[in-house]
């Protein structure tokens, strides 16, 4: 085994790798860019070593100061996660060249599985069924059309260097084949440099069905059983779990042997996954799944893996790196129970999934798992830590075991509905309204059914009455601890006959609703909406988050966010909205940058003023819109207005 | 401690009238409370807030932290005493917590004859600075007010308790280290100006504020100038060129945001030097006051199922329990404070009146606030008291209350009449506060004793010119009197006046004398210096 390993990576896989290693006795070294210099990877680490400017292109991309980290620190070894530099055989390359080791597959496996079409003869060579298509050099259209029309429609469009769903178009017409295949190959292009596509059969009521391999450096290869990632939106994955819902023995059985027949034809090592298609249009057929791709790294979702199977595949990676053989032999590897994985992200569910930042002000996980079963929260961020619009916007991965689907799926949304966070928006609402979905917990998933259903499972229920109430109790910021014996403190809305009654504003999008907080004689507080009177208490045990300028209200799994704008920040940026701007001292305006009408925002230069021998920019000390400017060459004594901006509405 | 037995049963007969008639009477106030809280008519109100302006009460609400008590005082102010209802006087004042400190906020109600003056408005804007001074409370002036209401001049403008009086004040407390914060959101003119100018910081609310010596009419007959009371006194001109405010607020609650960073940064701390303890409930339910108080004031109860219902555990350490008994004193706690409790318990004789004298010196001693329970038909009167030097037992008590530096908080429970009121704290004996219950009255004499004076007078006029009266004509003749005192004698003709600071429910008066010692111990306690005691 290593004694110092190096991860070249961040977030919820670095401490991830990091949690095994130590374990493992195994010293741990984290890279990081600088907007990760605080973040939780750092921190777990024994060591870290800056690599670079946030951009992954000037950090977890640069191969050569990670290769310099790990050199610098001793360690002996690098583990990629996923993702940046995990599948990336030039960099394989270099740091077996550095003389260090690389915790995954050889360069050359990476290689024979990176182009989609070469991967596809490989696997038609070795015997696995692969998906009807045509994966030639030639790129003609004449010829892509002709071979369409004999794969027969429905088809897919890929592209061959493709991933993630970049380049590919479904096609269900002839007509409309052209069109597509310049779509696709326009982002092949921009995505990959390489516009090159392949044409498969589109199949129909897909499923996608994976199966995880690992091999050693002794040319043994096994199964881990597979996964059932069907639960996708525009091919990412959403929710994913094992085993795969109606799986049967003889699919099984097939699949798994195809699997470490692909992984044995490439003399695999370490931890991959063979990703199948799989014809679910008549339930799971043995002769129904074609070999897709294959991924040559540990994947997001290996965690349903380890739930279902007891192993710690990243312990597998770093003992079958450092030399040692398969811990297991294929038949002792088993199957127990169930386990999902939700992905929880930083985006807009009900805008077209947006990805979000933002600072978590509020982040709380369940903490223990419902009786019978078990749950591991993966996650890079701690409370207050930011989504930085840098890198992947995951917070957390729940994932929860159960002794069956069912138990397990309870579980998860259990989970979901325990889940915090506020700060940013997230897609919890929208995890637990698939978890909770009529077909996805019967196991009737393709790959179609979140784009079906879109509408439904994004949609947000407007918030109760009884959330706005909390919401206004909580942005009037009464203070929850009283001190009995301070009765200013602890006589709540003392009034000699009635109390008063304070407006609160909450701001819903740009939609304002108001509610009135009136203290009870009985310490509580009646909080009155449009629709009725709430008597509540301050705290009062209910779920929500207060940060700056917001309140959130958590109702199951859906976070409520209200803007409780503070009215010290909004004469900020109405400043002198009123206003004008004056010249801070005598001068002459030497050059005027903009004109009446002009929207200017906050701290674009106005113009320049000369005085004193000094050229001093008047810069817009907010937005807005300029009524009035003053004119080039102007002589102007102090307090002379130099802008005059269009009066806001108030 | 000894905890006080009671002997109260709510379910008899007396206590059930009682209650009911408490009820009425504190259903009264309630409702006449309510109609004060409005402020001006719907009209003025609307008016007021098609502006863009908050209402008083909002304001207040706005500026206060969520969940304040609000101790307000004068709430009754110029009650029925004008032509029109000047409701609360034009004006809110009370203490309340912001950013965790009590403050005293005075707030100009401009939907009740533009917020000027009366007679009574001046009253209640020196009383509130009267208390803040005294109890060394910072000072929040919402702003909103015409000034001096011209047709009344002559009673607001030039004594010494006059409009004047107001910026007297805040010179001196600013002086004293007492801050003073205005805030100006609506008109603030002529000598209002001063309001503003006279604090150490100010905020003004764009086109709302305008703040000049002479408005824009009197500007146009003395010069002849035509110009915009915003151009004239506008927050523009204000907080940018003259300097005459501190803070450019965009609105209403900008404004109250602001006051509320201000008080933020005043760097006070309240430092109690009592001996505090956990604050424990009283044993007996403080609402059952309403049934223990007879409809009657001339019927006896005891006092202590009163205190029972006040003070913490219904605890009292009683002093000279068996001496001077028409007088209960004792040391007790109020949420958590120490207190010692003056309550009659019947008319004050020679030993009550030297007891609570030595009560009050232990107490002045021992830097304990004393709580006043007031229900006094005066001291005992006849040959046998007189020559027994009642008179100068009763100056000895009045010296103890004139002179203790320790907080004073008088309650009113019942009657106050004659020289008991001066002996028991009244307002000519500056208490820190003066509550009263409904139920209680307050004159020279009870009406049946002045009635029954003036008639004797009379009877004996009419006997010595040989004449003679009926039973009927005297009953007659007193009736006028007995009315007059019975008006006069009424808790809203009183509050009218701010002869008090206000009338409270019985059933919350442990929560008003928490919250007035609480705001009182914001000052240090003094030594107590007596004057001579005639032996």
């Amino acid at each position: 085994m290593f004694s110092k390993i190096l991860i070249a990576n961040r977030g919820e896989i670095a401490c991830r790798v990091i949690r095994t290693a130590r374990r493992l006795g195994v010293t741990t070294v984290a890279v990081y860019s600088d907007a990760d210099a605080a973040s939780l990877h750092v921190a777990m680490a024994d060591e870290a070593v800056h690599i670079g400017a946030s951009p992954v292109g000037e950090s977890y991309l640069r191969g050569d100061r990670i290769i310099a980290a790990a050199k610098q620190t001793g360690a002996e070894a690098i583990h990629p996660g996923y993702g940046f530099l995990s599948e990336n055989p030039d960099f394989v390359d270099q740091v077996t060249a550095a003389g260090l080791v690389f915790i995954g597959p050889s360069a050359d496996s990476i290689r024979a599985m990176g182009l989609k079409d070469a991967a596809k003869r490989l696997m038609e060579k070795a015997g696995v069924p692969v998906v009807p298509g045509y994966h030639g050099e030639a790129q003609d259209i004449v010829l892509l059309t002709t071979k369409a029309r004999e794969i027969g429609y429905p088809v897919l469009i890929k592209a061959r260097a493709g991933g993630g769903g970049k380049g590919m178009r479904r096609v269900d017409d002839p007509d409309d084949f052209s069109e597509a295949l310049s779509g696709a190959r326009r982002e092949a292009k921009a995505a990959f440099g390489d516009d090159r596509v392949l044409v498969e059969k589109y199949v129909d009521k897909p499923r996608h069905i994976e199966v995880q391999v690992f091999g050693d450096n002794f040319g043994n290869a096994v199964h881990l059983f597979e996964r059932d990632c069907s639960a996708q939106r525009r091919h990412q994955k959403v929710i994913e779990e094992a085993p795969a819902p109606g799986m049967t023995p003889a699919l099984r059985k097939a699949m798994t042997e195809a699997a470490v027949k692909a992984a044995k034809a490439i003399k695999y090592s370490g931890a991959g996954t063979i990703e199948f298609i799989v014809d679910a249009s008549q339930g799971l057929k043995a002769d129904r799944f074609w070999f897709m791709e294959m991924n040559t790294r540990l994947q997001v979702e290996h965690p349903v893996t380890e739930m279902v199977t007891g192993i710690d595949l990243v312990e597998w990676q770093l003992r079958v790196a450092s030399g040692e053989k398969l811990p297991k032999a294929q038949d002792g590897i088993t199957l127990s129970g169930h386990a999902f994985e939700a992905r929880l992200y930083a985006e807009d569910a009900t805008n077209g999934f947006l990805p979000a930042i933002g600072t978590l002000h509020h982040l709380r996980f369940p903490e223990t798992a419902p009786a019978g079963s078990a749950m591991r929260i993966e996650t890079g961020v701690r409370e207050g830590d930011a989504i930085s619009p840098y890198y992947d916007p995951m917070i957390a991965k729940l994932v929860v075991h159960g002794n069956n689907r069912a138990a397990a799926l309870s579980a998860l949304e259990a989970a979901l509905a325990d889940t915090e966070i506020a700060g940013s928006v997230t897609n919890t609402a929208f995890l637990a309204a698939l978890a909770a979905d009529a077909d996805f917990a019967a196991g009737d998933v393709d790959t179609g059914l979140i784009g079906r259903k879109q509408d439904a499972l994004t949609a947000v229920p407007a918030p109760g009455d009884e959330v706005i109430a909390t919401a206004a109790l909580a942005a009037a910021n009464v203070a929850e601890h009283r001190d009995p014996s301070d009765p200013w403190s602890s006589l709540v809305g003392y009034a000699h006959f009635h109390a008063g009654a304070r407006n609160i504003a909450l701001k819903s999008g740009e939609h304002v609703i108001m509610a009135r907080v009136t203290a009870r004689a009985d310490g509580g507080f009646d909080v009155a909406t449009d629709h009725g009177v709430h008597s509540l208490r301050a705290g009062g045990g209910k779920r929500l988050a207060r940060w700056p300028d917001h309140v959130t209200v958590f109702s199951g799994a859906t976070g409520y966010s209200f803007g409780v704008p503070d009215p010290l920040a909004k004469a900020d940026d109405a400043g002198a909205g009123a206003g004008s701007l004056r010249a801070p001292m005598p001068g002459l305006v030497k050059v005027v940058r903009s004109g009446p009408g002009e929207v200017v925002v906050k701290g674009q230069p106005l113009l320049i003023l000369e005085a004193m021998k000094m050229e001093h920019t008047i810069a817009a000390p907010h937005d807005g819109t300029i009524a009035e400017i003053a004119a080039e060459g102007a002589q102007v004594t102090d307090g002379t207005i130099l802008v005059r901006f269009v009066e806001a509405d108030t | 401690m000894p905890v006080i037995q009671s002997s109260i049963s709510t379910s008899s007969e007396s206590f059930r009238t009682n209650a009911e008639r408490m009820q009425s009477l504190v259903a009264d106030i309630s409702d006449k409370a309510a109609l004060v809280q409005r402020g001006g008519s719907e009209e003025a109100r609307a008016r007021h807030t098609a502006r863009g302006k908050l209402l008083p009460r909002g304001r207040l609400a706005q500026l206060l932290d969520t969940g304040s008590p609000f101790l307000e005082i004068g709430q009754f102010a110029a009650w029925d005493m004008y032509d029109d209802a000047i409701s609360a006087a034009g004006m809110i004042a009370g203490i309340g917590r912001v950013e965790g400190r009590e403050v005293m906020v005075v707030v100009n109600d401009a939907t009740v004859k533009g917020g000027t003056y009366y007679p009574l408005t001046v009253k209640k804007h020196l009383r509130a600075q009267e208390i803040a001074l005294q109890n060394k409370l910072p000072c929040v002036y919402l702003v909103d007010s015409g000034g001096a209401n011209l047709p009344n001049q002559d009673e607001v403008f030039p004594d010494r308790e006059h409009f004047g009086r107001i910026f007297y004040n805040q010179a001196n407390m600013s002086a004293a280290g007492i801050p003073q914060i205005a805030c100006v959101m609506g008109s603030c003119t002529a000598g209002g100006a001063y309001v503003p100018a006279m604090a150490d910081e100010s905020i003004m609310v764009r086109k709302q504020a305008t703040i000049f010596l002479g408005g824009p009419p009197l500007v146009k007959a003395a010069t002849g100038e035509d110009v915009s009371a915003e151009e004239l006194g506008g927050a523009d001109l204000h907080t940018r060129e003259s300097g005459v405010a501190d803070h450019y607020a965009l609105d209403d609650e900008h404004a109250l945001a602001i006051c509320r960073r201000i008080v933020r940064n005043l760097n006070r701390k309240k430092e109690i030097g009592l001996d505090l303890r956990a604050s424990v409930a009283p044993l007996h339910d403080p609402r059952e006051i309403h049934g223990i108080v007879p409809a009657d004031l001339r019927q006896p109860y005891d006092v202590r199922e009163v205190i029972a219902r006040i003070v913490d555990g219904s605890e009292l350490d009683e002093f000279k329990q068996n001496y001077g008994t028409t007088l209960v004193t004792g040391f007790a706690h109020i949420h958590g404070m120490p207190v010692g409790i003056i309550a009659n318990n019947g008319v004050l004789f020679s030993e009550s009146a030297v007891k609570g004298a030595h009560f009050i010196e232990l107490c002045c001693q021992r830097k304990i606030p004393l709580v006043f329970l007031q229900n006094i038909t005066g001291f005992m009167v006849g040959k046998k008291y007189e020559a027994g030097g009642i008179a100068k037992d009763g100056a000895k008590l009045v010296t103890a209350v004139a002179t203790a530096q320790v907080p004073k908080v008088t309650m009113i429970i019942g009657g106050s009449f004659g020289a008991g009121n001066y002996g028991m704290c009244g307002r000519a004996y500056s208490p820190r506060f003066l509550w009263m219950w409904p139920n209680a009255r307050i004159s020279v004499m009870g009406g049946e004793q002045a009635a029954m004076v003036l008639a004797l007078v009379r009877r004996e006029n009419i006997e010595r010119k040989g004449g003679t009266w009926s039973a009927k004509e005297e009953a007659e003749f007193k009736r006028p009197t007995l009315e007059k005192y019975e008006r006069e004698g009424h808790p809203l003709y009183s509050s009218a006046r701010l002869w008090d600071d206000g009338i409270i429910d019985p059933a919350r008066s442990r929560e008003v004398l928490a919250l007035s010692l609480s705001a009182a111990l914001n000052a240090p306690i003094d030594d107590t210096k007596f004057g001579v005691f005639r032996m």
